[in-house]
């Protein structure tokens, strides 16, 4: 692999631009691998990185229905924050979070990490308590946050209305170092390294069987024919269910449609990202001047990868009172994508009853953010059989009572 | 948007006038069940990619909770059916039936 760096961009201009490569290999699958990832998003990326990376294991392949990162990857709004409530959640958050300071080096890929600060929006006395304990909870975990008054707020948003007669604005959580990052950056970056350690990416595969042996997974089939394998990891979001029905186990996941937007691109006014949990709306600025925005998430099952449109005039009409100033802008696209909600609004990262076989799901409206930690931990599953960052994740804990309880914490999603 | 027809007032109400309730046709567990049939009920739910039932109320409308079987793959309505039972009526797996051949979903086809 050809590193990226000025003297290459230099060179490159000189040349017509002839010199660049194939940022990753289209391989054929082999028969074998010791390592097969389902799913090419950014959480199965990262697996198969990490794999790599920390624990030597390169004879892998990323099995991918479509193309890489063209799931959810391809279609958050691209928040990074590790301002939660539970101790495991913040421990792989801010692991994920603290990866991601580092990610563009570390991958030789620009993700674009813009730790422009994130501020979840205090409009209830309900939320000012419970987002003054989270603050306080933060402090512990060693994650940074603070609880702020409404002229900080202001002066850190100055678009923002704070008076608006239904949705005040009290206070908000602040995470100084949260931000966002370019999400098909991530995907591409974590790609390249993994194609460059020697592992297949192999798109425009699907996985149509799991193929077990003496209780053991032993490989999958696939619209490219049997592939074999030693261990297995289930990295597909919202198809998670489909795939569980495949190694013949259930899972405590729904799987509904979340919806986002951008509007037409306008001159840079609001350089943090807002979040106002209450009424289920998001948004920030992309580097092209975009105001992004996010809402909450569809109440049924669904596949379709396109959102209600009642939900997102919701979210707009509420976000209009909190930001007036987009009250005329023109909605530019418009997309949904499909996420996979356990009961505790927490994730799966797990072995199942399938030995061998492992998986990593249930990140319902938040995955984006986690992907490095998550990468990190399921990594250290998969090669190791446990680990400190996911134990607490094990699909077993519904059963024992074990929650994770993020929705609680939340009150919404998030 | 999805549109059904409320099994009890006849109204075809669009999903504004609505609130989504669910899995449909749960067996409840309480004090005595083992823990597994405990934890199925709580969490574990089907999560199929095409035919699903589900328990639907029309809350802004008559009140009611009724059945709804649905496509999650192409948003398509099957039909409606009053709460009152445990499986779905015959009428509506013969519709199902006619659209996909061969569904199944839980012990139902």
């Amino acid at each position: 692999m050809k590193r990226y760096s000025a003297f290459a961009v230099a060179r490159e201009a000189l040349r017509f631009h002839s010199g660049w490569e194939r940022a990753w290999r289209n391989p054929e699958p082999k028969k074998k691998y010791d390592v097969i990832i389902v799913g090419a998003g950014g959480h199965g990326l990262a697996t198969a990185y990490y794999l790599g990376r920390n624990f030597g294991i390169k004879n892998v392949a990323v099995i991918e229905k479509g193309w890489l990162g063209g799931g959810n990857t391809g279609r958050n709004t691209t928040i990074i924050r590790s301002n939660y409530l539970q101790d495991p959640s913040a421990a792989i958050y801010e692991k994920a979070r603290g990866l991601y300071e580092t990610l563009s080096q570390d991958l030789n890929y620009n993700v674009m990490f813009s730790p422009r600060g994130v501020m979840m929006l205090a409009q209830t006395q309900h939320e000012i308590r419970g987002y003054q304990r989270t603050a306080h909870a933060n402090a512990l975990q060693g994650v940074a946050t603070e609880f702020i008054a409404p002229k900080r707020v202001k002066e850190l948003c100055p678009i923002i209305n704070l008076d608006g007669p239904r949705y005040p604005v009290l206070g908000a959580l602040w995470q100084p170092r949260g931000g966002t990052a370019r999400h098909d950056a991530v995907a591409w970056g974590y790609a390249r390294a993994c194609s460059d350690m020697g592992m297949d990416i192999i798109q425009k595969c699907e996985v149509t069987a799991v193929h077990q042996k003496d209780g053991k997974v032993s490989g999958v089939e696939t619209t490219k024919g049997t592939i074999e394998c030693d261990k297995l990891g289930i990295v597909v979001a919202g198809h998670s269910g489909v795939l569980a029905d495949m190694a013949g186990f259930r899972l405590p996941i729904e799987s509904v449609a979340l919806q986002a937007l951008v509007s037409e691109p306008i001159k840079p006014c609001m350089d943090v990202v807002v979040m106002a949990n209450t009424v289920h709306g998001y948004m920030s600025q992309s580097d092209k001047g975009e105001m992004v925005i996010g809402g909450g998430a569809d109440g049924y099952n669904n596949y379709t990868q396109r959102g209600s449109f009642h939900h997102v005039e919701e979210t707009v009409r509420a976000l209009v009172e909190t930001f007036p100033i987009i009250s005329r802008l023109k909605m530019l696209r418009w997309w949904g994508g499909i996420v996979d909600m356990t009961g505790d609004r927490s994730p799966i990262l797990s072995q199942t009853p399938l030995e061998n076989c492992f998986i990593n799901c249930g990140w319902g409206t938040g995955g984006f953010k986690a992907i490095p930690g998550s990468g990190w931990g399921m990594a250290e599953l998969m090669a190791k059989g446990h680990s400190p960052l996911t134990e607490e994740f094990s699909m077993w804990r519904f059963k024992e009572g074990k929650f994770i309880d993020e929705s609680v914490a939340a009150g919404v999603a998030h | 948007m999805l549109i059904f027809e409320c099994p009890y007032c006849g109204i075809h109400a669009d999903e504004t006038e609505l609130s989504p309730g669910g899995e449909a046709h749960l067996k409840r567990f309480g004090p005595g069940a083992s823990d597994e049939d405990f934890e199925g009920y709580l969490f574990m739910r089907e999560n199929p990619k095409g035919v699903h039932f589900e328990r639907w109320r029309h809350s802004n409308g008559c009140g009611k909770w009724f059945h709804a079987a649905r496509c999650t793959m192409t948003l398509e309505v099957f039909g409606t059916y009053k709460a009152q039972t445990f499986e779905p009526p015959q009428e509506i797996k013969d519709k199902i039936t006619a659209k996909r051949p061969g569904w199944s979903w839980r012990t139902f086809s």
